[in-house]
């Protein structure tokens, strides 16, 4: 078994130039009470990074603040050399509670098409883009269906096949997965590693199910304490193409879901001791 | 059907009873007239055209006075929904204009329009603006939150926002304060021409009235309860097709 290497905790030696996103001395404050403090992150491009930590622990927050959805009360949050100032069509976001992210009074088709039409693309392109994205996410059955006559996986590959024809070029995905059943999360899984892969789109993956983050990440950072900073950065040396069967037995894998394990149940205790 | 036939039981009945006494001397009100007089009434009221004339003068001019207000009122819900400072701004205005009973503003639409559709369509536009204003603010409210986020991550603009996303999800709700609105504006546009506008259904109401044609004056008072029941079906038929209206949006 290969010894795990251990990284500096707070910022990788990554120069700012080589990295897609950037985040320095990053702090997040709801009123009086600090979410985040001093999260130092960078993303190389097309990076695979996965974010656990324990509930509650600010990692949407951190998500909607790569999204621009909600504001930093302190430090830099750069995107491709740009300081992060709101949304943007570049940096799409996958919402866990795809239901209400979707479009309920539009066909599949129509979802997709949504981010077509906010990128302009003439009606007579939007066919063929739409049809390719459809069929690579397995819709093309689903095409005039409506969101609320399909199942919650299927729902989540709309939401998914969206954003992808937003052509993003970082990914942010908010527990994704998170209220699918096991047999979908797993094919879906190695959908969305295709996909980036193919596309070299930088993602922000984050979850709470430390397997799923290291079968996914090419690293994957470890949010504990209140306020949230990054307790740990883990790089994961596992081959690529990733594999549900081979990879999970790894030994590495096993090596890594401990150390993540341990690190996370020391969070809680301690977190339960402050309350 | 029998569904139909028994809730029609009671109304012929009552006409039937109707009929009867006022025939043989039981009834004797002159304002009641006879359900065979009104019908001859009716039919001679139709067919010479007059009825249909009034009506179409009454509903455009409703008609004209509801898409006003469902404009100005979806629109500046929209916007007020969506900003909730602008809300606080024109909250207290709103609160203050909205009790002002329309029919007040006779008077003063009379010297700025004259008789005519000016004068009744205005009237009809400030009495249906208040229950699609509000409705439309709290529908836009109610709006999924992620639905604003999808919105604003894909940088759709304003237009594109209002059009694609806010509206057709606050769609369902406005329509009931359109719904609200479409028989608030009957109401007030035959009242308008009652009182005041000589045009239209409610001025030959009056007239029937003032010319002691009893019958005819209750055959057009039937013929505007028809008119309002088509109205809520069509209505209700707009309502629950909304889903279609938008897929092309």
């Amino acid at each position: 078994m290969q010894a795990l290497r251990k990284n500096p905790v707070a910022v990788r030696p990554v120069e700012a130039s080589l990295s897609a996103l950037s985040i320095s001395k990053l702090r997040v404050r709801f009123g009086a009470r600090t979410i985040l403090e001093a999260i130092n992150l960078n993303v190389r491009p097309g990076e695979f990074v996965c974010i656990v930590g324990s509930s509650g622990s600010g990692k949407t927050t951190l998500l909607r603040v790569l999204a621009g959805l909600a504001r930093a009360d302190h430090g830099r949050v750069l995107f491709d050399g740009a300081e992060i100032s709101g949304p943007s069509c570049e940096r799409a976001i996958i919402f866990q509670d795809y239901s209400k992210a979707l479009l309920p009074w539009r066909t599949v088709r129509g979802n997709v098409a949504l981010s077509l039409e906010a990128r302009n693309v003439p009606a007579k392109e939007q066919d063929a883009i739409i049809d390719e994205l459809l069929a690579k996410m397995g819709l093309s059955r689903a095409r005039e269906q409506f969101p609320a006559q399909l199942s919650g996986g299927m729902q989540q590959r709309v939401q998914i096949a969206r954003c992808l024809a937003q052509e993003p070029k970082l990914l942010l995905m908010d527990e994704p997965f998170g209220a699918l059943d096991a047999m979908t999360r797993q094919v879906l899984q190695d959908e969305i590693l295709q996909l980036v892969a193919e596309k070299h789109i930088s993602t922000v993956f984050i979850t709470h199910d430390l397997e799923e983050a290291i079968y996914l990440g090419d690293r994957v950072v470890v949010l504990g304490n209140s306020p949230a900073t990054i307790v740990e950065s883990m790089d994961i040396e596992l081959p690529r193409p990733r594999d549900q069967l081979t990879t999970r037995e790894d030994g590495r894998f096993l090596a890594y879901r401990h150390r993540l394990f341990g690190l996370l149940v020391h969070d809680r205790s301690e977190r339960r001791g402050q309350c | 059907m029998r569904r139909l036939l028994l809730g029609a039981i009671i109304p012929v009945l009552l006409l039937g009873a109707w009929e009867i006494s006022s025939r043989t001397g039981l009834l004797t009100l002159e304002s009641l007239s006879r359900p065979s007089d009104i019908l001859v009434a009716g039919y001679a009221a139709l067919t010479d055209g007059s009825l249909l004339l009034a009506t179409v003068q009454t509903c455009e001019t409703a008609l004209l006075g509801l898409m006003m207000a469902a404009v100005f009122g979806i629109v500046l819900g929209a916007v007020l929904g969506l900003l909730p400072t602008a809300e606080r701004i024109a909250g207290p205005t709103i609160e203050a204009l909205r009790p002002i009973p329309a029919i007040a503003f006779m008077p003063l639409a009379l010297m700025v329009f004259g008789f005519g559709v000016g004068l009744e369509a205005s009237i009809v536009a400030y009495a249906c603006v208040w229950p699609i204003l509000i409705v439309t603010i709290a529908a836009v409210r109610a709006i999924e939150g992620r639905l604003l986020e999808v919105a604003a991550v894909l940088e759709l603009p304003v237009w594109k926002k209002m059009v694609k996303i806010v509206l057709p999800a606050a769609f369902a709700r406005i329509n009931v304060g359109l719904r609200v609105a479409a028989a608030i504006s009957l109401v007030v546009a035959v009242t308008v021409e009652i009182v005041l506008n000589p045009r239209g259904l409610g001025y030959r109401l009056i007239l029937a009235e003032q010319a002691l044609e009893i019958g005819l004056m209750w055959a057009q008072l039937v013929w505007l309860c028809l008119l309002g029941y088509v109205l809520n079906l069509l209505l209700s038929r707009v309502g629950r097709g909304s889903a279609a209206i938008w897929r092309p949006l």
